[in-house]
Protein backbone atom coordinates (compact mmCIF):
# COMPACT_ATOMS: atom_id res chain seq x y z
CA UNK A 1 0.00 0.00 0.00
CA UNK A 2 1.35 3.45 -0.85
CA UNK A 3 1.78 6.18 1.74
CA UNK A 4 -1.13 8.57 0.90
CA UNK A 5 -3.51 5.60 0.78
CA UNK A 6 -2.34 4.48 4.17
CA UNK A 7 -2.89 8.01 5.45
CA UNK A 8 -6.50 8.00 4.32
CA UNK A 9 -7.03 4.51 5.74
CA UNK A 10 -5.55 5.67 9.03
CA UNK A 11 -7.78 8.75 9.17
CA UNK A 12 -10.81 6.56 8.50
CA UNK A 13 -9.72 4.10 11.18
CA UNK A 14 -9.31 6.90 13.71
CA UNK A 15 -12.72 8.32 12.86
CA UNK A 16 -14.22 4.82 13.09
CA UNK A 17 -12.63 3.88 16.39
CA UNK A 18 -15.09 5.48 18.88
CA UNK A 19 -18.15 4.80 16.68
CA UNK A 20 -19.41 1.24 17.35
CA UNK A 21 -22.53 1.63 15.18
CA UNK A 22 -20.49 2.80 12.21
CA UNK A 23 -18.03 -0.07 12.73
CA UNK A 24 -20.86 -2.57 12.75
CA UNK A 25 -22.34 -1.19 9.54
CA UNK A 26 -18.93 -1.11 7.91
CA UNK A 27 -18.55 -4.84 8.67
CA UNK A 28 -22.11 -5.90 8.00
CA UNK A 29 -23.13 -3.92 4.91
CA UNK A 30 -21.47 -6.00 2.20
CA UNK A 31 -22.20 -9.53 3.53
CA UNK A 32 -25.74 -8.53 4.46
CA UNK A 33 -26.34 -7.10 1.01
CA UNK A 34 -25.00 -10.32 -0.53
CA UNK A 35 -26.96 -12.75 1.60
CA UNK A 36 -30.20 -10.74 1.46
CA UNK A 37 -30.07 -9.53 -2.14
CA UNK A 38 -28.49 -12.55 -3.81
CA UNK A 39 -29.55 -15.53 -1.72
CA UNK A 40 -32.72 -14.65 0.19
CA UNK A 41 -33.85 -12.47 -2.72
CA UNK A 42 -33.48 -15.40 -5.08
CA UNK A 43 -35.41 -17.67 -2.74
CA UNK A 44 -38.19 -15.09 -2.63
CA UNK A 45 -38.31 -14.78 -6.42
CA UNK A 46 -38.42 -18.59 -6.65
CA UNK A 47 -41.29 -18.66 -4.16
CA UNK A 48 -43.19 -15.99 -6.12
CA UNK A 49 -42.72 -17.87 -9.40
CA UNK A 50 -44.60 -20.81 -7.90
CA UNK A 51 -47.71 -18.61 -7.81
CA UNK A 52 -47.30 -16.77 -11.11
CA UNK A 53 -48.96 -17.79 -14.36
CA UNK A 54 -47.00 -19.08 -17.33
CA UNK A 55 -47.79 -17.88 -20.82
CA UNK A 56 -48.33 -21.12 -22.76
CA UNK A 57 -47.36 -19.50 -26.05
CA UNK A 58 -44.05 -17.84 -25.15
CA UNK A 59 -43.25 -20.23 -22.28
CA UNK A 60 -42.36 -17.30 -20.05
CA UNK A 61 -43.69 -16.44 -16.62
CA UNK A 62 -45.84 -13.32 -16.31
CA UNK A 63 -44.92 -11.62 -13.01
CA UNK A 64 -47.79 -10.67 -10.67
CA UNK A 65 -50.32 -12.73 -12.63
CA UNK A 66 -51.36 -14.78 -9.61
CA UNK A 67 -52.53 -18.38 -9.95
CA UNK A 68 -52.49 -21.62 -7.93
CA UNK A 69 -52.18 -23.78 -11.05
CA UNK A 70 -48.63 -25.02 -10.36
CA UNK A 71 -49.41 -25.90 -6.74
CA UNK A 72 -52.57 -27.73 -7.83
CA UNK A 73 -50.48 -29.64 -10.42
CA UNK A 74 -48.06 -30.77 -7.73
CA UNK A 75 -50.83 -31.88 -5.39
CA UNK A 76 -53.08 -33.62 -7.94
CA UNK A 77 -50.61 -35.35 -10.28
CA UNK A 78 -49.53 -38.58 -8.54
CA UNK A 79 -46.01 -38.54 -10.04
CA UNK A 80 -44.96 -35.70 -7.72
CA UNK A 81 -46.05 -37.55 -4.58
CA UNK A 82 -44.47 -40.81 -5.78
CA UNK A 83 -41.13 -39.15 -6.58
CA UNK A 84 -41.13 -37.24 -3.28
CA UNK A 85 -41.82 -40.48 -1.42
CA UNK A 86 -39.07 -42.31 -3.31
CA UNK A 87 -36.53 -39.54 -2.62
CA UNK A 88 -37.47 -39.39 1.05
CA UNK A 89 -37.23 -43.17 1.39
CA UNK A 90 -33.75 -43.31 -0.18
CA UNK A 91 -32.56 -40.32 1.88
CA UNK A 92 -33.71 -42.05 5.09
CA UNK A 93 -32.18 -45.38 4.07
CA UNK A 94 -28.88 -43.70 3.15
CA UNK A 95 -28.79 -41.94 6.52
CA UNK A 96 -29.44 -45.15 8.46
CA UNK A 97 -26.91 -47.10 6.38
CA UNK A 98 -24.23 -44.47 6.91
CA UNK A 99 -24.87 -44.30 10.65
CA UNK A 100 -24.55 -48.09 10.91
CA UNK A 101 -21.39 -48.22 8.77
CA UNK A 102 -19.80 -45.17 10.38
CA UNK A 103 -20.23 -46.12 14.03
CA UNK A 104 -17.72 -49.01 14.26
CA UNK A 105 -14.92 -47.22 12.41
CA UNK A 106 -15.57 -43.96 14.30
CA UNK A 107 -15.57 -45.89 17.58
CA UNK A 108 -12.35 -47.67 16.66
CA UNK A 109 -10.71 -44.36 15.73
CA UNK A 110 -11.84 -42.55 18.87
CA UNK A 111 -11.44 -45.16 21.59
CA UNK A 112 -9.30 -48.11 20.47
CA UNK A 113 -6.67 -46.98 17.96
CA UNK A 114 -3.31 -45.62 19.13
CA UNK A 115 -2.85 -41.85 18.56
CA UNK A 116 -0.53 -42.57 15.64
CA UNK A 117 -2.97 -44.93 13.93
CA UNK A 118 -5.82 -42.53 14.72
CA UNK A 119 -4.09 -39.80 12.74
CA UNK A 120 -3.57 -42.14 9.81
CA UNK A 121 -7.23 -43.19 9.89
CA UNK A 122 -8.45 -39.57 9.90
CA UNK A 123 -6.40 -38.97 6.75
CA UNK A 124 -7.69 -42.24 5.27
CA UNK A 125 -11.29 -41.06 5.77
CA UNK A 126 -10.55 -37.52 4.56
CA UNK A 127 -9.07 -38.62 1.23
CA UNK A 128 -12.27 -40.15 -0.22
CA UNK A 129 -14.19 -37.17 1.18
CA UNK A 130 -12.07 -34.70 -0.78
CA UNK A 131 -12.06 -36.80 -3.95
CA UNK A 132 -14.34 -35.26 -6.57
CA UNK A 133 -18.05 -36.10 -6.36
CA UNK A 134 -18.40 -36.89 -10.06
CA UNK A 135 -15.22 -38.98 -10.05
CA UNK A 136 -16.68 -41.17 -7.30
CA UNK A 137 -20.05 -41.38 -9.05
CA UNK A 138 -18.32 -42.30 -12.29
CA UNK A 139 -16.32 -45.00 -10.48
CA UNK A 140 -19.58 -46.60 -9.36
CA UNK A 141 -20.96 -46.40 -12.89
CA UNK A 142 -18.03 -48.47 -14.12
CA UNK A 143 -18.50 -50.96 -11.26
CA UNK A 144 -22.26 -51.38 -11.63
CA UNK A 145 -22.62 -51.43 -15.42
CA UNK A 146 -23.42 -54.61 -17.35
CA UNK A 147 -19.89 -55.98 -17.88
CA UNK A 148 -18.25 -54.04 -15.06
CA UNK A 149 -16.40 -55.10 -11.91
CA UNK A 150 -19.46 -56.28 -10.01
CA UNK A 151 -20.76 -58.57 -12.73
CA UNK A 152 -17.19 -59.95 -13.12
CA UNK A 153 -17.16 -60.60 -9.37
CA UNK A 154 -20.58 -62.24 -9.43
CA UNK A 155 -20.14 -64.24 -12.66
CA UNK A 156 -18.66 -67.38 -10.97
CA UNK A 157 -21.95 -67.64 -9.05
CA UNK A 158 -24.03 -67.21 -12.18
CA UNK A 159 -25.57 -63.95 -10.91
CA UNK A 160 -25.78 -61.10 -13.45
CA UNK A 161 -24.57 -57.60 -12.55
CA UNK A 162 -27.16 -55.00 -11.59
CA UNK A 163 -26.79 -52.70 -14.61
CA UNK A 164 -27.42 -48.96 -14.41
CA UNK A 165 -31.19 -48.79 -14.03
CA UNK A 166 -31.91 -50.19 -10.57
CA UNK A 167 -33.16 -47.94 -7.76
CA UNK A 168 -31.04 -49.71 -5.06
CA UNK A 169 -27.96 -48.44 -6.95
CA UNK A 170 -28.89 -44.90 -5.89
CA UNK A 171 -29.08 -46.04 -2.26
CA UNK A 172 -25.67 -47.76 -2.53
CA UNK A 173 -23.86 -44.90 -4.28
CA UNK A 174 -25.34 -42.13 -2.12
CA UNK A 175 -24.41 -44.12 1.01
CA UNK A 176 -20.88 -44.40 -0.36
CA UNK A 177 -20.62 -40.70 -1.20
CA UNK A 178 -21.77 -39.33 2.16
CA UNK A 179 -20.23 -41.96 4.47
CA UNK A 180 -17.16 -39.82 5.41
CA UNK A 181 -19.54 -36.95 6.35
CA UNK A 182 -21.05 -39.31 8.95
CA UNK A 183 -17.79 -40.86 10.19
CA UNK A 184 -16.09 -37.57 11.10
CA UNK A 185 -18.80 -36.03 13.35
CA UNK A 186 -19.37 -39.36 15.15
CA UNK A 187 -15.62 -39.72 15.65
CA UNK A 188 -15.43 -36.20 17.09
CA UNK A 189 -18.47 -36.86 19.30
CA UNK A 190 -17.05 -40.12 20.68
CA UNK A 191 -13.68 -38.53 21.29
CA UNK A 192 -15.28 -35.83 23.45
CA UNK A 193 -16.72 -38.36 25.92
CA UNK A 194 -14.52 -38.19 29.03
CA UNK A 195 -12.85 -41.45 30.00
CA UNK A 196 -13.84 -40.77 33.65
CA UNK A 197 -17.54 -41.25 32.80
CA UNK A 198 -16.87 -44.75 31.49
CA UNK A 199 -14.75 -45.59 34.53
CA UNK A 200 -17.51 -44.30 36.81
CA UNK A 201 -20.03 -46.48 35.00
CA UNK A 202 -17.77 -49.52 35.39
CA UNK A 203 -17.14 -48.69 39.07
CA UNK A 204 -20.88 -48.60 39.65
CA UNK A 205 -21.07 -52.16 38.36
CA UNK A 206 -22.17 -51.69 34.76
CA UNK A 207 -20.98 -54.29 32.26
CA UNK A 208 -19.35 -53.06 29.04
CA UNK A 209 -22.60 -53.55 27.11
CA UNK A 210 -24.59 -51.55 29.65
CA UNK A 211 -22.04 -48.73 29.63
CA UNK A 212 -22.26 -48.65 25.85
CA UNK A 213 -26.06 -48.52 25.83
CA UNK A 214 -26.58 -46.18 28.78
CA UNK A 215 -23.55 -43.85 28.58
CA UNK A 216 -21.77 -43.91 25.23
CA UNK A 217 -24.76 -44.17 22.90
CA UNK A 218 -26.80 -41.32 24.46
CA UNK A 219 -23.72 -39.06 24.54
CA UNK A 220 -22.83 -39.85 20.92
CA UNK A 221 -26.37 -39.51 19.60
CA UNK A 222 -26.26 -35.72 18.92
CA UNK A 223 -23.15 -36.35 16.80
CA UNK A 224 -25.02 -38.98 14.77
CA UNK A 225 -27.85 -36.47 14.22
CA UNK A 226 -25.28 -33.84 13.20
CA UNK A 227 -23.83 -36.23 10.62
CA UNK A 228 -27.31 -37.13 9.45
CA UNK A 229 -27.97 -33.50 8.47
CA UNK A 230 -25.31 -33.93 5.77
CA UNK A 231 -26.30 -37.42 4.61
CA UNK A 232 -30.01 -36.56 4.57
CA UNK A 233 -29.82 -33.10 3.00
CA UNK A 234 -27.27 -34.10 0.37
CA UNK A 235 -29.31 -37.19 -0.61
CA UNK A 236 -32.58 -35.25 -0.65
CA UNK A 237 -31.27 -32.69 -3.15
CA UNK A 238 -29.21 -34.96 -5.38
CA UNK A 239 -30.27 -35.35 -9.00
CA UNK A 240 -27.00 -36.46 -10.61
CA UNK A 241 -26.57 -39.85 -8.89
CA UNK A 242 -30.14 -41.09 -9.49
CA UNK A 243 -29.75 -40.12 -13.14
CA UNK A 244 -26.29 -41.61 -13.67
CA UNK A 245 -26.47 -44.90 -11.75
CA UNK A 246 -30.16 -45.72 -11.28
CA UNK A 247 -31.97 -44.09 -14.21
CA UNK A 248 -34.48 -42.94 -11.58
CA UNK A 249 -36.18 -39.61 -10.94
CA UNK A 250 -35.71 -37.85 -7.62
CA UNK A 251 -37.19 -34.52 -6.47
CA UNK A 252 -34.21 -32.68 -7.92
CA UNK A 253 -34.67 -34.33 -11.34
CA UNK A 254 -38.27 -33.15 -11.61
CA UNK A 255 -37.22 -29.64 -10.58
CA UNK A 256 -34.41 -29.65 -13.15
CA UNK A 257 -36.52 -31.19 -15.94
CA UNK A 258 -39.45 -28.82 -15.39
CA UNK A 259 -37.13 -25.84 -15.37
CA UNK A 260 -35.36 -27.04 -18.52
CA UNK A 261 -38.73 -27.45 -20.26
CA UNK A 262 -39.60 -23.88 -19.33
CA UNK A 263 -42.20 -24.91 -16.76
CA UNK A 264 -40.76 -22.68 -14.07
CA UNK A 265 -43.87 -22.35 -11.85
CA UNK A 266 -44.07 -26.13 -11.37
CA UNK A 267 -40.32 -26.36 -10.72
CA UNK A 268 -40.63 -23.54 -8.18
CA UNK A 269 -43.70 -25.02 -6.49
CA UNK A 270 -42.05 -28.44 -6.22
CA UNK A 271 -38.93 -26.82 -4.67
CA UNK A 272 -41.08 -26.02 -1.66
CA UNK A 273 -41.23 -29.75 -0.84
CA UNK A 274 -37.49 -30.22 -0.02
CA UNK A 275 -37.35 -26.77 1.61
CA UNK A 276 -40.17 -27.67 4.02
CA UNK A 277 -38.75 -31.17 4.67
CA UNK A 278 -35.30 -29.73 5.39
CA UNK A 279 -36.60 -26.96 7.67
CA UNK A 280 -38.55 -29.52 9.71
CA UNK A 281 -35.45 -31.74 9.82
CA UNK A 282 -33.27 -28.84 11.01
CA UNK A 283 -35.74 -27.89 13.76
CA UNK A 284 -35.87 -31.49 15.01
CA UNK A 285 -32.06 -31.85 14.77
CA UNK A 286 -31.63 -28.65 16.74
CA UNK A 287 -33.90 -29.95 19.53
CA UNK A 288 -31.84 -33.16 19.64
CA UNK A 289 -28.74 -31.05 20.30
CA UNK A 290 -27.10 -31.67 16.94
CA UNK A 291 -26.03 -28.05 16.38
CA UNK A 292 -23.65 -28.16 19.36
CA UNK A 293 -21.92 -31.18 17.78
CA UNK A 294 -21.35 -29.64 14.36
CA UNK B 1 -10.17 -49.38 27.95
CA UNK B 2 -13.52 -50.92 28.64
CA UNK B 3 -13.79 -52.88 25.40
CA UNK B 4 -13.18 -56.61 25.58
CA UNK B 5 -10.64 -58.23 23.28
CA UNK B 6 -13.45 -59.75 21.22
CA UNK B 7 -15.18 -56.39 20.69
CA UNK B 8 -11.87 -54.82 19.70
CA UNK B 9 -11.27 -57.48 17.06
CA UNK B 10 -14.80 -56.91 15.70
CA UNK B 11 -14.17 -53.15 15.58
CA UNK B 12 -10.90 -53.68 13.77
CA UNK B 13 -12.55 -55.92 11.18
CA UNK B 14 -15.39 -53.41 10.74
CA UNK B 15 -12.88 -50.60 10.26
CA UNK B 16 -11.00 -52.49 7.57
CA UNK B 17 -14.22 -53.42 5.77
CA UNK B 18 -15.38 -49.79 5.70
CA UNK B 19 -11.96 -48.64 4.47
CA UNK B 20 -12.13 -51.31 1.75
CA UNK B 21 -15.58 -50.05 0.75
CA UNK B 22 -14.27 -46.46 0.62
CA UNK B 23 -11.18 -47.24 -1.43
CA UNK B 24 -12.18 -50.08 -3.79
CA UNK B 25 -14.04 -47.81 -6.29
CA UNK B 26 -11.11 -45.37 -6.32
CA UNK B 27 -8.61 -48.16 -7.05
CA UNK B 28 -10.74 -49.59 -9.85
CA UNK B 29 -11.01 -46.14 -11.37
CA UNK B 30 -7.25 -45.65 -11.21
CA UNK B 31 -6.75 -48.89 -13.15
CA UNK B 32 -9.17 -47.79 -15.89
CA UNK B 33 -7.00 -44.76 -16.71
CA UNK B 34 -4.52 -47.24 -18.27
CA UNK B 35 -7.21 -49.17 -20.13
CA UNK B 36 -6.39 -49.44 -23.85
CA UNK B 37 -10.00 -50.16 -24.84
CA UNK B 38 -12.71 -47.51 -25.19
CA UNK B 39 -15.17 -49.86 -23.45
CA UNK B 40 -15.27 -50.14 -19.67
CA UNK B 41 -15.45 -53.95 -19.38
CA UNK B 42 -13.69 -55.46 -16.35
CA UNK B 43 -10.93 -56.62 -16.33
CA UNK B 44 -9.26 -54.25 -18.84
CA UNK B 45 -7.60 -56.10 -21.75
CA UNK B 46 -4.18 -54.51 -21.15
CA UNK B 47 -2.37 -51.38 -20.03
CA UNK B 48 -1.41 -48.25 -21.94
CA UNK B 49 -0.36 -44.65 -21.40
CA UNK B 50 -1.91 -43.58 -24.69
CA UNK B 51 -4.91 -41.70 -23.24
CA UNK B 52 -2.77 -39.45 -21.04
CA UNK B 53 -1.32 -37.74 -24.11
CA UNK B 54 -4.78 -37.56 -25.66
CA UNK B 55 -6.16 -35.90 -22.50
CA UNK B 56 -3.34 -33.37 -22.17
CA UNK B 57 -4.14 -31.94 -25.60
CA UNK B 58 -7.93 -32.14 -25.37
CA UNK B 59 -9.12 -28.52 -25.83
CA UNK B 60 -12.46 -29.03 -24.02
CA UNK B 61 -10.72 -30.47 -20.95
CA UNK B 62 -8.21 -27.63 -20.88
CA UNK B 63 -10.90 -24.95 -21.21
CA UNK B 64 -13.00 -26.59 -18.49
CA UNK B 65 -9.99 -26.81 -16.20
CA UNK B 66 -9.23 -23.12 -16.68
CA UNK B 67 -12.87 -22.17 -16.03
CA UNK B 68 -12.91 -24.25 -12.84
CA UNK B 69 -9.76 -22.57 -11.56
CA UNK B 70 -11.04 -19.06 -12.34
CA UNK B 71 -14.44 -19.78 -10.77
CA UNK B 72 -12.82 -21.33 -7.69
CA UNK B 73 -10.39 -18.45 -7.19
CA UNK B 74 -13.02 -15.73 -7.70
CA UNK B 75 -15.65 -17.41 -5.51
CA UNK B 76 -13.05 -17.99 -2.79
CA UNK B 77 -11.92 -14.35 -2.89
CA UNK B 78 -15.50 -13.08 -2.55
CA UNK B 79 -16.21 -15.62 0.18
CA UNK B 80 -13.15 -14.72 2.26
CA UNK B 81 -13.92 -10.99 2.23
CA UNK B 82 -17.65 -11.28 2.92
CA UNK B 83 -17.31 -14.23 5.33
CA UNK B 84 -14.65 -12.46 7.40
CA UNK B 85 -16.63 -9.21 7.60
CA UNK B 86 -19.77 -11.07 8.63
CA UNK B 87 -18.00 -13.19 11.24
CA UNK B 88 -16.39 -10.12 12.82
CA UNK B 89 -19.80 -8.44 13.01
CA UNK B 90 -21.58 -11.48 14.48
CA UNK B 91 -18.80 -12.39 16.90
CA UNK B 92 -17.59 -8.97 18.07
CA UNK B 93 -20.86 -7.03 18.29
CA UNK B 94 -24.27 -7.61 19.77
CA UNK B 95 -27.14 -6.10 17.85
CA UNK B 96 -30.80 -6.60 17.02
CA UNK B 97 -31.30 -9.48 14.58
CA UNK B 98 -27.89 -11.05 15.14
CA UNK B 99 -29.24 -14.60 15.53
CA UNK B 100 -31.38 -14.19 12.42
CA UNK B 101 -28.36 -13.13 10.38
CA UNK B 102 -26.30 -16.01 11.78
CA UNK B 103 -29.08 -18.41 10.74
CA UNK B 104 -29.51 -16.88 7.28
CA UNK B 105 -25.77 -17.22 6.75
CA UNK B 106 -25.84 -21.03 7.07
CA UNK B 107 -28.98 -21.57 4.95
CA UNK B 108 -27.10 -21.91 1.63
CA UNK B 109 -25.45 -25.12 2.81
CA UNK B 110 -28.25 -26.42 5.04
CA UNK B 111 -30.79 -26.38 2.21
CA UNK B 112 -30.22 -28.81 -0.69
CA UNK B 113 -28.08 -27.42 -3.52
CA UNK B 114 -30.85 -27.95 -6.04
CA UNK B 115 -32.83 -25.19 -4.24
CA UNK B 116 -29.92 -22.72 -4.44
CA UNK B 117 -29.51 -23.69 -8.09
CA UNK B 118 -33.10 -23.23 -9.21
CA UNK B 119 -33.52 -20.06 -7.11
CA UNK B 120 -30.46 -18.38 -8.64
CA UNK B 121 -31.36 -19.53 -12.14
CA UNK B 122 -34.87 -18.12 -11.79
CA UNK B 123 -33.49 -14.81 -10.54
CA UNK B 124 -30.85 -14.53 -13.26
CA UNK B 125 -33.53 -15.23 -15.88
CA UNK B 126 -35.90 -12.70 -14.32
CA UNK B 127 -33.13 -10.08 -14.32
CA UNK B 128 -32.13 -10.98 -17.88
CA UNK B 129 -28.49 -11.76 -16.98
CA UNK B 130 -26.30 -13.63 -19.47
CA UNK B 131 -25.36 -17.07 -18.22
CA UNK B 132 -21.64 -17.83 -18.13
CA UNK B 133 -18.60 -17.74 -15.88
CA UNK B 134 -19.99 -14.72 -13.99
CA UNK B 135 -23.21 -16.47 -12.98
CA UNK B 136 -21.22 -19.60 -12.02
CA UNK B 137 -19.05 -17.47 -9.72
CA UNK B 138 -22.08 -15.83 -8.09
CA UNK B 139 -23.60 -19.28 -7.45
CA UNK B 140 -20.40 -20.69 -5.97
CA UNK B 141 -19.79 -17.62 -3.82
CA UNK B 142 -23.19 -18.02 -2.09
CA UNK B 143 -22.17 -21.30 -0.47
CA UNK B 144 -18.45 -20.49 -0.18
CA UNK B 145 -19.34 -17.44 1.98
CA UNK B 146 -20.89 -19.87 4.47
CA UNK B 147 -17.72 -21.95 4.58
CA UNK B 148 -15.47 -18.94 5.16
CA UNK B 149 -17.89 -17.50 7.72
CA UNK B 150 -18.10 -20.79 9.66
CA UNK B 151 -14.33 -21.20 9.80
CA UNK B 152 -13.60 -17.65 10.91
CA UNK B 153 -16.48 -17.39 13.38
CA UNK B 154 -15.35 -20.61 15.10
CA UNK B 155 -11.85 -19.18 15.41
CA UNK B 156 -12.99 -15.78 16.72
CA UNK B 157 -15.03 -17.57 19.39
CA UNK B 158 -11.84 -19.18 20.70
CA UNK B 159 -9.48 -16.23 20.37
CA UNK B 160 -9.16 -14.25 23.62
CA UNK B 161 -10.30 -10.61 23.46
CA UNK B 162 -7.63 -9.29 25.85
CA UNK B 163 -4.85 -8.72 23.24
CA UNK B 164 -7.25 -6.60 21.17
CA UNK B 165 -8.18 -4.56 24.23
CA UNK B 166 -4.52 -4.18 25.20
CA UNK B 167 -3.73 -3.00 21.68
CA UNK B 168 -6.49 -0.39 21.90
CA UNK B 169 -5.31 0.71 25.35
CA UNK B 170 -1.83 1.21 23.95
CA UNK B 171 -3.27 3.66 21.42
CA UNK B 172 -3.69 1.55 18.29
CA UNK B 173 -6.70 2.40 16.13
CA UNK B 174 -9.13 -0.29 14.88
CA UNK B 175 -7.28 -0.83 11.60
CA UNK B 176 -3.89 -1.31 13.28
CA UNK B 177 -5.40 -3.63 15.88
CA UNK B 178 -7.07 -5.64 13.15
CA UNK B 179 -3.88 -5.93 11.12
CA UNK B 180 -1.48 -6.70 13.96
CA UNK B 181 -3.67 -8.67 16.41
CA UNK B 182 -6.92 -10.00 14.96
CA UNK B 183 -5.62 -10.91 11.50
CA UNK B 184 -2.67 -13.07 12.66
CA UNK B 185 -5.06 -14.91 15.00
CA UNK B 186 -7.45 -15.65 12.13
CA UNK B 187 -4.76 -16.59 9.63
CA UNK B 188 -5.06 -20.38 9.69
CA UNK B 189 -8.87 -20.17 9.83
CA UNK B 190 -8.77 -18.06 6.67
CA UNK B 191 -6.42 -20.54 5.03
CA UNK B 192 -8.58 -23.55 5.80
CA UNK B 193 -11.69 -21.58 4.78
CA UNK B 194 -10.04 -20.72 1.47
CA UNK B 195 -8.96 -24.32 0.92
CA UNK B 196 -12.43 -25.68 1.60
CA UNK B 197 -14.12 -22.97 -0.51
CA UNK B 198 -11.89 -23.60 -3.47
CA UNK B 199 -12.29 -27.37 -3.25
CA UNK B 200 -16.08 -27.12 -2.96
CA UNK B 201 -16.26 -24.76 -5.91
CA UNK B 202 -13.94 -26.94 -7.99
CA UNK B 203 -16.16 -29.97 -7.30
CA UNK B 204 -19.60 -28.36 -7.54
CA UNK B 205 -22.16 -29.52 -10.12
CA UNK B 206 -25.62 -29.51 -8.47
CA UNK B 207 -25.81 -25.70 -8.40
CA UNK B 208 -23.51 -25.15 -11.37
CA UNK B 209 -25.72 -27.00 -13.89
CA UNK B 210 -28.42 -24.41 -13.13
CA UNK B 211 -26.17 -21.34 -13.33
CA UNK B 212 -23.73 -22.22 -16.14
CA UNK B 213 -25.82 -21.78 -19.26
CA UNK B 214 -25.08 -23.70 -22.43
CA UNK B 215 -21.70 -22.31 -23.47
CA UNK B 216 -19.54 -22.60 -20.35
CA UNK B 217 -18.13 -25.82 -18.91
CA UNK B 218 -16.36 -26.43 -15.63
CA UNK B 219 -14.52 -29.69 -15.01
CA UNK B 220 -17.50 -31.38 -13.26
CA UNK B 221 -19.85 -30.29 -16.06
CA UNK B 222 -17.40 -31.59 -18.66
CA UNK B 223 -17.24 -34.97 -16.88
CA UNK B 224 -21.02 -35.09 -16.56
CA UNK B 225 -21.52 -34.59 -20.30
CA UNK B 226 -18.56 -36.75 -21.38
CA UNK B 227 -19.68 -39.72 -19.22
CA UNK B 228 -22.70 -40.06 -21.45
CA UNK B 229 -20.65 -40.15 -24.68
CA UNK B 230 -18.89 -43.55 -25.06
CA UNK B 231 -16.09 -42.18 -27.27
CA UNK B 232 -15.01 -39.76 -24.54
CA UNK B 233 -14.75 -42.40 -21.79
CA UNK B 234 -10.97 -43.00 -21.99
CA UNK B 235 -10.35 -39.26 -21.49
CA UNK B 236 -12.83 -39.23 -18.59
CA UNK B 237 -10.83 -42.06 -16.99
CA UNK B 238 -7.60 -40.08 -17.16
CA UNK B 239 -9.20 -36.86 -15.91
CA UNK B 240 -10.71 -38.84 -13.04
CA UNK B 241 -7.32 -40.27 -12.05
CA UNK B 242 -5.70 -36.83 -12.23
CA UNK B 243 -8.44 -35.32 -10.03
CA UNK B 244 -8.05 -38.23 -7.62
CA UNK B 245 -4.32 -37.57 -7.32
CA UNK B 246 -4.91 -33.81 -6.99
CA UNK B 247 -7.22 -34.37 -4.01
CA UNK B 248 -4.16 -35.45 -2.00
CA UNK B 249 -3.03 -31.80 -2.00
CA UNK B 250 -5.92 -30.32 0.04
CA UNK B 251 -5.80 -33.25 2.49
CA UNK B 252 -2.09 -32.64 3.03
CA UNK B 253 -2.56 -28.87 3.38
CA UNK B 254 -5.54 -29.32 5.72
CA UNK B 255 -3.46 -31.54 7.99
CA UNK B 256 -0.65 -28.99 8.09
CA UNK B 257 -3.06 -26.14 8.83
CA UNK B 258 -4.67 -28.22 11.58
CA UNK B 259 -1.25 -28.82 13.12
CA UNK B 260 -0.44 -25.12 13.08
CA UNK B 261 -3.89 -24.23 14.47
CA UNK B 262 -3.35 -26.61 17.38
CA UNK B 263 -0.08 -24.80 18.13
CA UNK B 264 -1.66 -21.34 18.04
CA UNK B 265 -4.76 -21.99 20.10
CA UNK B 266 -3.16 -24.26 22.65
Amino acid sequence: MSAPNEGRGRRFARWLYPRRRAQLWFLLAAPLLWIVAVYLGSLLILLLNAFWAKDALTNTVTPFDWTLKAVIDIVTKPVYAIVAGRTLLIAVLVTITDAVLAFPIAYYMARVASPRRRGALVVAVLLPLWAAYLVKTFAWRTILQGNGFLSWLLSPFGIPGPGLDELPNAWLVLSYLWLPYMILPIYAGLERIPESLLEASADLGAKAGTTFRRVILPLAFPAVVAGSIFTFSLSLGDYIVPDLVADAKFIGNLIYDNSALGNLPVAAAYSLVPIVIMLVYLVVARRLGAFESL
Amino acid sequence: MTESAFVRVLLRVGTWLVLGFLYLPLIILAVYAFNPSRALAWPPPGLTLHWFAETATNPAVRAAFLNSIIAGAAATAIALVLGTLASLAVQRFSFFGRDTIAFALVLPIALPGVITGIALQTTFKTLGLNFGLMTIIIGHATFCVVIAYNNVVARLRRLPRTPEEASADLGADSWLTFRRITMPGMRTALLSGALLSFALSFDEIIVTLFTAGAGTQTIPIWIFTAIQRPTELPVVNVVALVLLLLSVIPVYLAQRIAGETARITR
